[in-house]
């Protein structure tokens, strides 16, 4: 992203306030709105660029949410899903904060136990639960494993 | 029943709340709500319930202790004390040789006697059919915490080396046709025969009830240990309410 060459400039505006969410993993832009539970019906003003030439990542996503300092706790969870994911708050057009993404050793309410028998499968008032082992998630109720395809398992 | 045993003999009293079916949850109750009210009613709850987690979940909504009687096919801690104690009996639990066979896929008992005897060393040798091996979840936490698991296509490959023969039922509902049921489970029935060549020591084991898979046979040998398992059921449990009772 070269602000000088116009060939290499984004499309989408720099923002004033709010958070910019960098070197997301191409094409996973989408599910990070879904995590970050941002929809269409929220009233944040987003801005998605998907496969976006990359030095570092050859391609990468990126989004940017207006008026919006998004917490460590909300982004941490990004990381499943793009673990070399960026985070600026931006403040005045000016980066006053940046850091990259943990994932959480506890998940509560990101993941659906992939067991249907499993007690959070039902209409029991209580957060699916699942402990980070390295790559794996292991739900704290049934011990059922995610070990792969960690995305498609988010809520 | 044997929960129910134990607290009378303890010199306590229960309520049977019996099955989710003649429950609040029957209502639509969520077993939280459930577990929140009895609570209030008793001094212990012994859950079992046909969803994994179960008893989890209800420790979170309790003030009172929780003792998972079951829950689905996940685990079943308090057989798992009894067999530990039936093993006890007749061998030192370290570094024994064991043979679980049958439904180890929904076999909760299985499952929880496996986690235990990894802490002793053991080694386990699986016989199942395919598709009902043990969770590959349960298999590979195994292997991570060190338990030797290896897998055999029959138990005659393996029995002469045990010391522990576990036998848990095939449930004829795994299977829509009831004749492939019948074929598989005659491979994974214990008879007298399969006996001659085992260690002296050999106990078998299961929770019972059984069906088809021990020969009644096998009763009147020496291996036999089930029934006794079963008799050990009440002393194990009355020690595990007296100690959350405490």
């Amino acid at each position: 992203m070269t602000e000088n060459n116009p060939e290499n400039t984004l499309v989408i505006n720099t923002i004033r306030d709010g958070t910019v969410i960098d070197h997301i993993t191409a094409g996973e832009a989408l599910i990070v709105l879904r995590i970050l539970g941002i929809t269409g019906s929220t009233s944040e003003c987003v801005s998605v660029a998907t496969n976006v030439t990359s030095e570092a990542l050859t391609k990468k996503d990126v989004v940017k949410i207006e008026n919006r300092e998004l917490k460590a706790k909300e982004v941490d969870r990004i990381a499943l899903v793009a673990p070399n994911a960026t985070i600026n708050i931006i403040r005045n057009y000016r980066v006053i904060d940046k850091k990259g993404v943990i994932i959480p050793s506890v998940l509560m309410g990101v993941l659906k136990c992939p067991n249907p028998c499993c007690i959070t499968n039902t209409n029991e008032p209580v957060l699916s639960r699942f402990e980070m082992l390295g790559k794996k998630a292991v739900c704290s109720y049934c011990d059922a494993v995610i070990s792969s395809d960690i995305s498609t398992h988010i809520i | 029943m044997s929960f129910e045993s134990a607290m009378l003999r303890l010199g306590g009293s229960c309520m049977n709340l019996g099955g989710v079916e003649v429950s609040s949850m029957a209502k639509g109750e969520t077993l939280a709500d459930t577990i929140r009210v009895v609570s209030g009613y008793a001094d212990a709850i012994v859950l079992r319930h046909p969803k994994v987690g179960a008893a989890r979940l209800a420790s979170e909504f309790s003030d009172i202790p929780i003792l998972n009687g079951g829950d689905g096919a996940g685990q079943h801690p308090s057989q798992t004390l009894i067999d530990l104690y039936t093993i006890r009996q007749s061998m030192p639990l370290d570094n024994i040789e064991i043979g679980l066979i049958g439904d180890l896929m929904y076999g909760r008992t299985t499952h929880s006697l496996a986690y235990a005897l990894a802490r002793y060393n053991a080694r386990i040798h699986t016989i199942a059919p395919k598709g009902l091996g043990l969770p590959d979840s349960i298999h590979d936490n195994l292997v991570e915490k060190g338990a030797k698991v290896i897998e055999h296509d029959t138990i005659e490959e393996i029995i002469s080396e045990l010391d522990v023969l576990y036998v848990t039922r095939l449930q004829r509902e795994r299977f829509p046709d009831p004749a492939k049921f019948f074929d598989i489970s005659q491979g994974y029935r214990i008879t007298p025969s399969q006996l001659s060549d085992v260690k002296e020591h050999l106990a078998i084991l299961h929770p019972l009830p059984r069906v088809d898979e021990i020969d009644p046979a096998v009763d009147n040998t020496p291996y036999a240990r089930y029934f006794q398992q079963a008799r050990n059921g009440v002393p194990v449990r009355m020690a595990m309410l007296t100690e959350v009772m405490r």
